[in-house]
C-alpha cells in the first residue's frame, strides 16, 4: 500500500508530520506493509494535510486529515468521511493548466527516477542536443518573462549573457521570495527541486555558465533541507558535475541561505549578499548580465522563471506561447492568500480576472464578510477595490491600473481592514527593510510613517504631503523598494479615501 | 553565566568554522550562520577572529553582521517565538495574535521575557500565507494561530 503525505511547509504547519506518524503506526499495528511517500503539496491549502492513496491507477484524496482520521483509511477508504475522490477530478485541479507545477504534489521530490518517469530531464536532454544559441532563441520565442516581479523577457536576458565572453559566468536563482502572500518558489523547491536544477542546467548550457547559486531565504527551513538533499542526489546521479548527463556541459550549483533581509530579493543586493557583503543595492548600469556576481556576466532569474524552462524545452516554445494574453504568455502560478475560503496555489494561463480568482476560485473570504480590498504583487503592490476586479491578470493590464502583478501573490482583505493602517504598514515595512543606500527610501519611509500618523490624528493637511513624499520616493529611489512603496500607499489613499477621512472626523 | 562573557575555546571553534568554509566564494554569510548555530548568537569576540581569517577589517565583518536581521549579537531566550507580521497574516487576524502575545509575555518585538524563557521576534512572511496567521516556535511551523492557540503554546513551554 502506497500512501502519500505532503512534506510541504504549509501541510506540516497544519499537522502533516503527525498524520504521517499516525499512518506508520497504524500500518505497523495492522501488520500492513505501507510505503509512505512524502510529497509536495497540490496547493489546496484548505485541505491540508491532504493524504492520497493510489487506487486502480488513480490517486484518491483524503483531507483535511488529523491523526484520528488515519485508522479508517485502512478499513474501507471509499467510505472514509474525509474522502474527496480522485484528486485530479477536484474542480480546483481541473480548472488549472499545470505545467510548471505538473509534478508538485504528485512525485517524491527526492526521487530522480520518479522525476524522470513524469517527464523530467526531457527538456535538458533536448537542450543538450541543440546548439546553445538555439536554446536561447527557444526561450525568447516562448515569450517567458521574469516571474520575480519585473517581468523582463527571460530569453533576452540570456541572450545578453550568452553574447559576452568571460572566463566564468554564473546562473543565480533568486529564491528569496520575500513578498507576503507568495509561496510558489517554496512549493516548487519543496515539491519538485529537480525541476529547478534542470532549469538552471538548461540556462547554463544556453549562456555558457559553469557555476550556479540558489539564494534561498532562511525563513524556509523545509525548502532548505529538501533542496540540499536534491543537490546531493543530483551530483550523485551525474545531473550536476563535470559532465552533466554525460555531455560536455560542466555545471554545479551551490545553495546559499539568506539572513532575513527583504531587500536581498533585489537582484544586485542579492549578488552582494552572496559575495559576503552587506545586502545593499548596486547602481545599474552595469547590468548584472554584464557585470554580476564577482564582476562576471550573470543570469539572475526567479525560481519560477527557471522552473518553467524545462517544459518549454520539452514541449516547444509555440506550445507555451499559445497560452496567455497580450504580452503575458504561458502560465502563472497564482498564490491566493489572506482572508479566503480556499487559499493556495493555482496555476493558470494569464488572463483570469480578479473577480474570477477571488470569488469563483477562492470562494470569497474565510470570514464570510464582504471583500474590501485585494493586494496583488506583495508589499510593493497596489490595493485594488472590487470595482477594479475585472482587470485581467497580465503585466501590462495591471500596469495600466498603477498596479503590478509582482510574483503573483493575491492577498484578500475583508471589510474589517483599515486601509490607513495598511498604508502605514507599507511605509513601516519599507523603513525596516531599506538597505539604507539611498535617502528617498531610507528617510522617506520614516517620514511616511510620521505623515500617516498625522493623518490618523485628523490632520488632513498631511494628505498632500504624503502624496508629495510618495512622488519623491518613486522618482528618487535606487530600487523598487523605495520606488514602489507608493503603490500600496497611494492605492489605499485613492481607492479608500474614507479610511483616511473617517479618522479626521473621529479626531474632531 | 554572563551573556557577554567569552565562551571558552571560542576562537578555536570560530577558526574551525572559518576553515570549513574557506573554499567557498564569498564565505562570510555561511560562516556567520554557522557561528550563530554554534553559539546561539554571534559573539563580539568572534568578529576579529573571522576578520583576520578572511583578511577583512573587523568593521567590515561587523557591518555585514548587523545588516542582516537573522544575526543576533545577544543570546536569545530558551525559546524563540516568531510571529508573521506581513500582510496576508494581517488579513487573517495576525495583529490580534501579536497583541495578545506581547501582552502575555510583557515584551515588545525583539524582547526577551525577564525569566529568559521566550524571545519574541517578528518575521515578514514564512510562505504560509494561505493558512495564516503563521509563526514559528523554535523551528516548528505554526499555522492558523489565534490568541488562544498562542496562549496554549506559551503555557506548554512554561512561559
Ligand atoms: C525590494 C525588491 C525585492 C525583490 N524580491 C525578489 C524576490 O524575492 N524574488 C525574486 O525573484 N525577485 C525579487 N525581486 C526582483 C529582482 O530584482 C529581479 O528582478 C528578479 O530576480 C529577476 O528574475 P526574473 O527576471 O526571473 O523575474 C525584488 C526586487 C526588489 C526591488
Ligand atoms: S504573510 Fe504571513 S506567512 Fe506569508
Amino acid at each position: 500500500m502506497k500512501i502519500f503525505v505532503p512534506l510541504d511547509s504549509a501541510a506540516v504547519a497544519l499537522g502533516a508530520d503527525a498524520v504521517a506518524a499516525a499512518v506508520a503506526a497504524e500500518a505497523g499495528r495492522r501488520g500492513i506493509p505501507a510505503e509512505i511517500v512524502r510529497t509536495g503539496s497540490r496547493g489546496m491549502v484548505w485541505l491540508e494535510p491532504l493524504v492520497e492513496i493510489e487506487h486502480e491507477g488513480r490517486r484518491i484524496g483524503f483531507g483535511p486529515m488529523t491523526p484520528g482520521d488515519v485508522p479508517a483509511l485502512f478499513d474501507d477508504p471509499a467510505a472514509h468521511p474525509k474522502s474527496l475522490g480522485p484528486v485530479e477530478d477536484l474542480p480546483w485541479m481541473r480548472r488549472q493548466t499545470r505545467l510548471t507545477f505538473a509534478r508538485v504534489g504528485v512525485i517524491d521530490p527526492l526521487s530522480l527516477s520518479d522525476y524522470e518517469a513524469h517527464g523530467g530531464l526531457e527538456g535538458l536532454r533536448r537542450a543538450l542536443a541543440l546548439d546553445p544559441a538555439a536554446v536561447v532563441e527557444e526561450v525568447v520565442a516562448s515569450g517567458l518573462r521574469g516571474r520575480g516581479g519585473a517581468g523582463f523577457p527571460t530569453g533576452i536576458k540570456w541572450r545578453t549573457v550568452a553574447g559576452v565572453a568571460a572566463d566564468r559566468k554564473y546562473i543565480v536563482c533568486n529564491a528569496d521570495e520575500g513578498d507576503s502572500g507568495t509561496f510558489a518558489d517554496r512549493m516548487l523547491i519543496e515539491g519538485d527541486p529537480f525541476c529547478l536544477i534542470e532549469g538552471m542546467a538548461i540556462a547554463a548550457r544556453a549562456v555558457g555558465a559553469d557555476r550556479g547559486y540558489v539564494y534561498l531565504r532562511s525563513e524556509y527551513p523545509v525548502a532548505i533541507r529538501v533542496f540540499g538533499e536534491a543537490l546531493a542526489r543530483a551530483r550523485e546521479a551525474g545531473l550536476l558535475g563535470r559532465s552533466v548527463l554525460g555531455s560536455d556541459l560542466s555545471f554545479d550549483i551551490e545553495l546559499r541561505v539568506g539572513a532575513g533581509a527583504y531587500v536581498c530579493g533585489e537582484e544586485t543586493s542579492l549578488l552582494n549578499s552572496i559575495e559576503g557583503k552587506r545586502g545593499v543595492v548596486r547602481a545599474k548600469p552595469p547590468l548584472p548580465a554584464l557585470e554580476g556576481l564577482f564582476g562576471r556576466p550573470t543570469v539572475v532569474n526567479n525560481v519560477i522563471s527557471l522552473a518553467s524552462v524545462p517544459v518549454i524545452l520539452e514541449r516547444g516554445a509555440a506550445f507555451y506561447r499559445d497560452i496567455g494574453i497580450g504580452r503575458s504568455r504561458g502560465t502563472i502560478p497564482l498564490q491566493i492568500a489572506g482572508n479566503v475560503k480556499y487559499g493556495g496555489l493555482f496555476e493558470a494561463g494569464f488572463g483570469l480576472s480578479l473577480s474570477e480568482i477571488v470569488h469563483d476560485i477562492a470562494g470569497g473570504t474565510a470570514s464570510g464578510r464582504p471583500v474590501k480590498a485585494v493586494q496583488v504583487g506583495g508589499p510593493l503592490g497596489a490595493y485594488l477595490p472590487p470595482s477594479r476586479f475585472d482587470v485581467a491578470f497580465g503585466y501590462e493590464e495591471y500596469a495600466a491600473l498603477d498596479a503590478l502583478i509582482g510574483h503573483a501573490g493575491i492577498v484578500v482583505f475583508d471589510d474589517t481592514a483599515d486601509m490607513l493602517a495598511q498604508a502605514r504598514f507599507a511605509m513601516e515595512f519599507c523603513a525596516i527593510e531599506s538597505c539604507g543606500k539611498c535617502t528617498p527610501c531610507r528617510i522617506g519611509a520614516v517620514r511616511g510613517v510620521e505623515t500617516i500618523d498625522r493623518i490618523a490624528r485628523g490632520d488632513a493637511a498631511a494628505i498632500p504631503l504624503l502624496r508629495e513624499l510618495c512622488d519623491t520616493m518613486r522618482a528618487g529611489s535606487l530600487c523598487a523598494l523605495g520606488g514602489f512603496t507608493s503603490y500600496p500607499v497611494l492605492s489605499a489613499l485613492d481607492h479608500f479615501p474614507d479610511d483616511f477621512a473617517r479618522q479626521r472626523e473621529a479626531a474632531e | 553565566m554572563n551573556a557577554q562573557a567569552t565562551p571558552p575555546g571560542l576562537a578555536d571553534r570560530v577558526r574551525e568554522i572559518v576553515a570549513d568554509y574557506a573554499d567557498l566564494e564569498g564565505p562570510l554569510l555561511p560562516i556567520l550562520h554557522e557561528v550563530q548555530a554554534a553559539f546561539g548568537h554571534v559573539p563580539q569576540a568572534a568578529l576579529p577572529v573571522i576578520a583576520e581569517a578572511l583578511n577583512l577589517t573587523r568593521a567590515e565583518v561587523f557591518g555585514v553582521m548587523t545588516f542582516y536581521h537573522d544575526f543576533r549579537s545577544e543570546p536569545a531566550g530558551r525559546h524563540v517565538l516568531k510571529l508573521c507580521r506581513a500582510e496576508a497574516c494581517q488579513a487573517s487576524g495576525g495583529d490580534a495574535v501579536a497583541a495578545a502575545v506581547r501582552a502575555r509575555l510583557g515584551v515588545d518585538w525583539h524582547g526577551t521575557t525577564r525569566d529568559g524563557a521566550v524571545t519574541l521576534e517578528p518575521v515578514f512572511c514564512l510562505g504560509l500565507c494561505a493558512c495564516g496567521p503563521a509563526g514559528m516556535f523554535d523551528g516548528r511551523l505554526l499555522a492558523r494561530l489565534d490568541p488562544a492557540a498562542a496562549e496554549a503554546l506559551l503555557t506548554e513551554a512554561g512561559a
